[in-house]
């Protein structure tokens, strides 16, 4: 690699000529953070107009081996004194392909929306992250080594315009610097490397250096990331993420022991990583933590008003080069994302992994809608590739849209809003209750169905006339029995009157009550002949018919003794006779009376059992 | 007086009022009941398996059930003739295993069928969560079976008490619990179907009922191996039926349709094949279809002759030729070889120890052990006296049912001792006998309450006019000591059955609810500390080893090595070819250079060996490891078991024998172990599974490094190195 840089540099220094116009970077400010695995360059550029006609474009320049690396490139008009300035005038940048220019080089044009003036002076800050750009040497480790990385990039800023004053300045974690390129002028403040300033390069000038140190830092990438979020107008947002994870460091070699990581994990170890921090959402729920052969036990989630938090442990460290898959998902309460604008709703929320410090390879995002959902767009601040597909999940008929969203090489920078449009009917809400309501009702109906219809298939084999007949048996010992009760219910009215005959006197009132009791008792007798007849005559009733004989013969009984009985009393209160004689005279009765009673109702519960 | 007589009157007058409002006749209100009740013991049933969901997570248990995922899983993924079709090459390397011929397919399709319809009906379910389900579900269904099967051998509320008692019986729910996704999950259900079917079949001798038993047997065929039960008790029920007089054509149409055609759809399922008609454990079923043809012929020509003389001179002319052509083509066959003669596991299941003598790879396992009263007990409860009560009711009521019911219970009550895990064949049988009991006795006690309440209770409405005397008389007039003893005993039958209920409760929630794959234990400070090695090592297995790494373990591990790690393994839970077990066996007892051999020669990338040396888990390797020597040693007699013993003990401390200390198993359990501590106040190399200070601390790996060790030392895993340069 390294020699391929002096190549570069050669190169470029024979195309340093051809300028492309009469900008000036009269100040060029670099600052490399390199205390993570993502490698964030800084830079600050005080562009300066020195030709006639006015600029509008602006020209980035990165070699290579970190274009390709490139994943987050901003850049913003820095106009006020370098106090309060609305940093959110981000300048437009896009990729140009630029003829007679080194084809090593990539460039980026940032486009001046006012232009730049002859003369002019203006500030950019450009912010280039870049993923995989440090490169563990030695690729391989034991686990007792300890992890360094190589970075390698130029003292001299890359540009194809002269730079006056330049100066950078490197961060580095806090630990162990195996080695660094020596220029001139470079000084070294603990963590920090710092270069320069050089003044009056030309364009297009590189001096190559290499800083070779230890970093312990979470080396975690995601060779894959599936979000899918999922909205249920119900009043929820799941959001499930399913990992593909690896070691991104210097890959281990040789013996895992247990037993040292366990001892001095700090020293055995101290490039394997065991934790990771997402950072959900406030009032995030449902919060789980699994993997393909199920759930993993190491979690903690604490949640407060502003945020929650959930640390994760994967099953095992993570040495260099292991991998290991995973999925959280959380459920997020609907109105804290879901808005509403011009008679369509929209989804607003963030893009990326809620874990810091992962890069994601491949980040793909899927929006999955509710059944039913139209005119599906989607407005972020980046490039997408998109398309559509669709998933069938619990009671779809259809299948709900699901609009993918596909970015690779995605850093915590990515981490931004973005906006799914769509339209959405609320009565399409209720068909899935109806269908589940539906589905139960036609269930039902179709028991019912089946318990009334009749469907054998012979009307007229044995058994179905045998059914038959022993249902119209049934029915015909139902309805005797239902008249029994109508006179047992008779009978209580007669007693009642009696009782109110002793208590009142009122012989009138009684006699009355035995009127209308003698015609319904008729009435009665003369609706069981014909269920009786029917019952002798029809065959399965032949076991039953002399329970129900008797039964008829015992009410009959019943009945006569109890008039006896009334009459009796009846007269005694027309003699005046004393209560005492009324008594003696009903008791032999009452007591057969009661037999007779009892016996009815053991006939009445012998027939109901069968 | 007269005012509490009142009140009695108006509550009596409101009752009678409320039951007439709804209109429902004494039998409508009865089939609400029993409904009600079965629906509500269907649903407990189902819930009170759901413990392991609750306490652990929606996961499958075990060893064998991970097997049966996996391939259920593959059904659902590649469809059935795949399924049907597939060559496993991912175990018994480098054999390969052919799945489809090998596997009784009935749970797997059972699932995959619950999954398609689910998924068809618009659920969105995970084919796990129907795995994890299907047991329970089963058990459910059992219920419904039971209450039929019960009503058929007694009566509806036997049905009921039946259903209620084997809904939560341990001696089932221990196999079917959520997440035990193993054949016996859906077998108990085709086998009491099957059962049930059949003691219908000849109870009304109806086609129907047979040709419906059959499919329930061609059902059971399909999900266990547990069908070689029917089959022959099946044919020793129709011979103690024929011998005790009780021949009939119900029982001639039943057994006959029963047997040919369940023979025939038996025949369709591979794994079975022809044993119906070649192997000797169904000999039996074919013996006594003959008997039923000369029992036919003679009946005919009892009907035929009306001499008796004559007959009787027949019958033993036909009887001596029947039996003598019987035993010639049994003799044929089998000396031929046509007859395959008796399996291991059938004469291990006839005598107790036969597999100690000669098996050891079934007397290893240890739900193959005979089985201690305790666990009996434990699985059984109150049932194990209610059996013998069940018994004598139904000898006192014998019927064609009832001996069935009797025959079944008798015989799975010996099997149960004999084998551990047989305790679940045998519990539906216990719970329908000991329904009948509950049933009868309480049945017949409420009889009595039901008698006297009424006298008393028409006493006291007469009461009002005076007649208190009479109604004194009434009551004087039945016995009082009976009706209060009947109450006692009412009293005692509920508390007993509420015991029973709380026993249930608790042995599901406590002992079978575990995964196995979950380690919980308590806490020093009664915290619940969960041990999820097994998991962690088949994870990492899974992830950072290459596709095709080859991992060598003892056979327990097999199917999760497959099913969870998704790498291939040489021998698993399958146990199909004992010679390759040996070699493993072999290989972990051998010392460290012919092991690596052995190793080289079945292409092993890594060895995965259990350890509970840091835990105090006991069923490990090292505990293991003497099945180890004994099968290694059945089939290559260089490995002697005396050598890992001292004076027939088993140690693994400084006093253990020299080829122990230094064999492969014992470096790769203890390697570095030595240096570690694991106990406050013990020497460093405390095994805490044994209680020993371990004997060799120094051990050192030549052929092999150490790949991976889960947090709490329970799964080791190491890599085999490459052979080295020869320059």
């Amino acid at each position: 690699m390294g020699f391929r840089f002096y190549l570069l540099a050669i190169l470029i220094s024979l195309l340093s000529t051809s300028v492309l116009s009469d900008l000036i970077l009269s100040k060029v400010d670099r600052r490399i953070d390199l205390t993570s695995q993502i490698v964030r360059i800084t830079t600050a550029i005080k562009v300066e107009n020195t030709g006639s006609e006015p600029v509008s474009e602006f020209l980035l320049a990165f070699p290579e081996h970190q274009a390709k690396n490139l994943a987050y490139l901003t850049s913003a008009a820095n106009e006020g004194k370098g106090k309060v300035k609305d940093s959110t005038s981000s300048l437009p940048i896009e990729a140009v392909d630029l003829n007679g220019m080194p084809p090593a080089l990539s460039f980026y044009s940032v486009s001046l929306p006012k232009g730049l003036a002859k003369g002019e002076i203006l500030t950019l800050d450009v912010l280039a992250v870049f993923t995989h750009l440090l490169r563990p040497f030695p690729e391989k480790i034991t686990q007792a080594d300890i992890q360094l990385m190589l970075f390698e990039d130029s003292a001299h800023y890359l540009s194809p315009y002269e730079v006056k004053v330049q100066s950078l300045s490197v961060k580095l974690p806090d630990a162990r610097i195996e080695f660094y390129t020596k220029v001139d002028n470079t000084k070294i403040h603990g963590s920090e490397i710092k270069y320069g300033p050089y003044e009056d390069l030309p364009s297009f000038s590189y001096l190559p250096i290499g800083i070779h140190f230890e970093s312990n830092q979470p080396f975690a990438v995601a060779s894959e990331l599936v979000r899918e979020i999922e909205i249920s107008h119900w009043g929820n947002v799941m959001v499930t993420e399913h990992y593909k994870l690896i070691h991104g460091g210097a890959q281990s070699k040789g013996e895992f022991s247990r037993l040292d990581y366990q001892a001095r994990p700090n020293i055995r170890g101290a490039s394997a990583f065991r934790r990771l921090v997402a950072k959900l959402p406030p009032r995030a729920h449902s919060v789980y933590y699994r993997d393909e052969i199920g759930n993993i036990s190491t979690s903690n989630l604490w949640s407060d008003s502003k945020k929650t938090e959930l640390v994760i442990e994967p099953r095992y460290p993570m040495f260099g080069g292991w991998r290991t898959a995973f999925t959280i998902g959380y459920g997020l309460p609907l109105q804290d994302f879901m808005f509403e604008s011009e008679g369509k709703r929209f989804l607003n929320i963030s893009f990326g992994s809620p874990i810091n410090d992962v890069v994601i390879d491949n980040l793909i995002v899927k929006v999955v809608l509710p059944e039913g959902s139209t005119d599906i767009s989607v407005s972020a601040p980046f490039l997408l590739k998109q398309r559509q597909e669709t998933k069938i999940s619990h009671l779809d008929l259809v299948g709900r849209p699901v609009h993918v969203l596909e970015k690779t090489n995605v850093v915590p920078e990515h981490n931004q809003y973005f906006q799914v449009y769509y339209k959405f009917n609320k009565l399409s809400m209720l068909r899935e209750p109806l269908m589940l309501i539906s589905g139960f009702f036609f269930l039902f109906v179709a028991c019912i169905v089946y318990t009334h219809a009749d469907l054998t298939i012979s009307k007229s084999s044995a058994s179905y006339l045998a059914k038959q007949q022993w249902d119209e048996v049934q029915t015909a010992i139902e309805q005797v029995q239902n008249i029994i009760h109508r006179c047992l219910a008779v009978h209580d009215k007669l007693e009642a009157s009696l009782r109110d005959l002793s208590r009142t006197g009122d012989v009138q009132a009684c006699k009355a009550a035995r009127k209308s009791a003698d015609v319904l008792l008729k009435e009665v007798s003369k609706e069981l002949k014909p269920l009786l007849s029917f019952l002798q005559s029809s065959l399965p009733a032949a076991q039953i018919y002399p329970k129900v004989e008797e039964l008829v013969a015992k009410e009959k009984e019943l009945q006569a003794r109890l008039m006896v009985k009334h009459s009796t009393v009846v007269d005694c209160y027309e003699k005046k006779s004393g209560g005492r004689d009324v008594e003696k005279k009903v008791a032999p009765q009452q007591l057969k009376l009661t037999a007779l009673r009892q016996e009815v109702d053991d006939l009445l519960d012998f027939i109901d059992e069968i | 007086m007269v005012v509490g007589n009142a009140e009695s009157m108006k509550s009596d007058l409101l009752s009678s009022l409320s039951i007439r409002w709804i209109k429902l006749k004494t039998k409508q209100q009865e089939v609400l009941i029993r409904v009600s009740i079965l629906c509500l013991v269907y649903i407990l049933a189902f819930i009170s398996r759901l413990f392991s969901v609750l306490r652990y997570e929606s996961m499958i248990h075990e060893f064998d059930p991970y097997f049966n995922y996996r391939t259920t899983l593959f059904l659902t993924q590649k469809g059935f003739y795949e399924f049907w079709n597939w060559f496993d090459s991912e175990s018994w390397y480098p054999l390969g295993r052919i799945i489809g011929g090998t596997l009784y397919p009935g749970l797997m399709v059972t699932a995959a069928l619950l999954y398609w319809s689910l998924r068809f009906l618009r659920f969105a379910v995970h084919i796990r969560e129907v795995c994890v389900l299907t047991a329970p579900f089963f058990a459910s269904n059992t219920t419904l079976v039971a209450y039929f099967f019960g009503k058929e051998i007694w009566d509806s509320g036997a049905g009921l008490v039946a259903a209620a008692l084997i809904a939560i019986c341990p001696g089932y729910i221990s196999r079917s619990v959520a997440g035990s996704y193993d054949n016996e999950g859906v077998a108990i259900f085709a086998l009491l179907l099957t059962f049930y079917l059949f003691v219908r079949a000849v109870n009304t001798g109806s086609l129907a009922w047979a040709l419906a038993s059959a499919f329930g047997y061609f059902y059971m065929v399909s999900a266990w191996g547990g069908y070689v039960f029917i089959i022959n008790l099946i044919p020793l029920y129709v011979l103690v039926l024929l011998l005790t007089g009780r021949y009939s054509m119900r029982l001639y149409v039943a057994y006959n349709s029963m047997y040919v055609l369940g023979m025939l759809l038996a025949m369709q399922i591979r794994f079975v094949g022809f044993q119906h008609v070649q192997s000797g454990e169904h000999m039996a079923a074919m013996g006594v279809f003959f008997l039923m043809q000369v029992f036919y012929l003679l009946d005919w020509v009892k009907h035929l002759l009306s001499d008796t003389k004559l007959f009787q001179a027949f019958l033993r002319v036909t009887v001596t030729c029947a039996v003598g052509v019987g035993v010639i083509a049994l003799g044929v066959g089998t000396a031929s070889g046509y007859i395959s003669p008796w399996t291991g596991r059938f004469y291990s299941l006839l005598d107790p120890t036969y597999a100690k003598d000669h098996i050891p790879i079934i007397a290893s396992v240890s739900e193959h052990q005979p089985t201690a009263w305790s666990s009996f007990m434990f699985d059984f409860h109150i049932l194990l006296f209610l059996f013998p009560a069940g018994l004598y009711f139904c000898f006192k009521r014998l019927s064609d049912a009832t001996i069935f019911i009797v025959m079944y219970g008798l015989t799975s009550m010996y099997f149960a001792g004999v084998m551990v895990r047989l305790i679940l064949v045998a519990t539906p049988a216990v719970c329908l006998i000991s329904a009948i009991a509950v049933s009868a006795t309480i049945k017949n006690l409420t009889y009595l309450l039901r008698t006297k309440r009424k006298v008393s209770q028409t006493g006291s409405t007469e009461g009002i006019n005076g007649a208190k005397a009479s109604s004194k008389a009434l009551l004087d007039r039945s016995q009082p000591f009976q009706k209060n003893s009947a109450i006692a005993l009412l009293f005692g039958a509920f508390y007993l059955l509420s015991k029973y209920a709380t026993h249930c409760n608790w042995v599901t929630s406590e002992a079978y609810s575990s995964p196995s794959i979950v380690l919980a234990a308590r806490g020093a400070h009664g915290d619940r500390v969960i041990f999820d090695d097994y998991r962690e090592a088949y994870f990492w297995l899974r992830q950072n080893t290459p596709q095709d790494a080859k991992v060598m373990s003892w056979w327990d591990y097999g199917y999760q090595i497959t099913a969870m790690g998704n790498r291939t393994v040489i021998v698993d839970n399958n146990t199909w070819n004992n010679t390759h077990i040996a070699t493993v066996g072999r290989a972990m007892s051998s010392y460290e250079d012919e092991a690596y051999e052995i190793m080289r020669s079945l292409d092993v990338d890594y060895v995965l060996v259990v350890f509970g040396g840091v835990t105090g888990y006991s069923s490990d390797d090292i505990n293991k490891f003497l099945w180890m020597v004994r099968i290694g040693g059945g089939v290559f007699p260089v490995i002697k078991e005396p050598h890992y013993l001292v004076n027939g003990e088993y140690r693994v401390d400084k006093g253990a024998s020299p080829k122990m200390l230094n064999c492969l198993m014992y470096k790769l359990s203890y390697y570095r172990f030595g240096e570690l501590m694991t106990e406050y106040g013990k020497p460093p190399g405390y095994d805490r599974a044994r209680g020993v200070e371990i004997g060799n601390k120094d051990v050192k790996l030549e052929y092999l490094e150490e790949a991976f060790t889960t947090s709490n030392w329970i799964v080791r895993i190491y890599k085999v190195k490459p052979p080295n340069n020869r320059w």
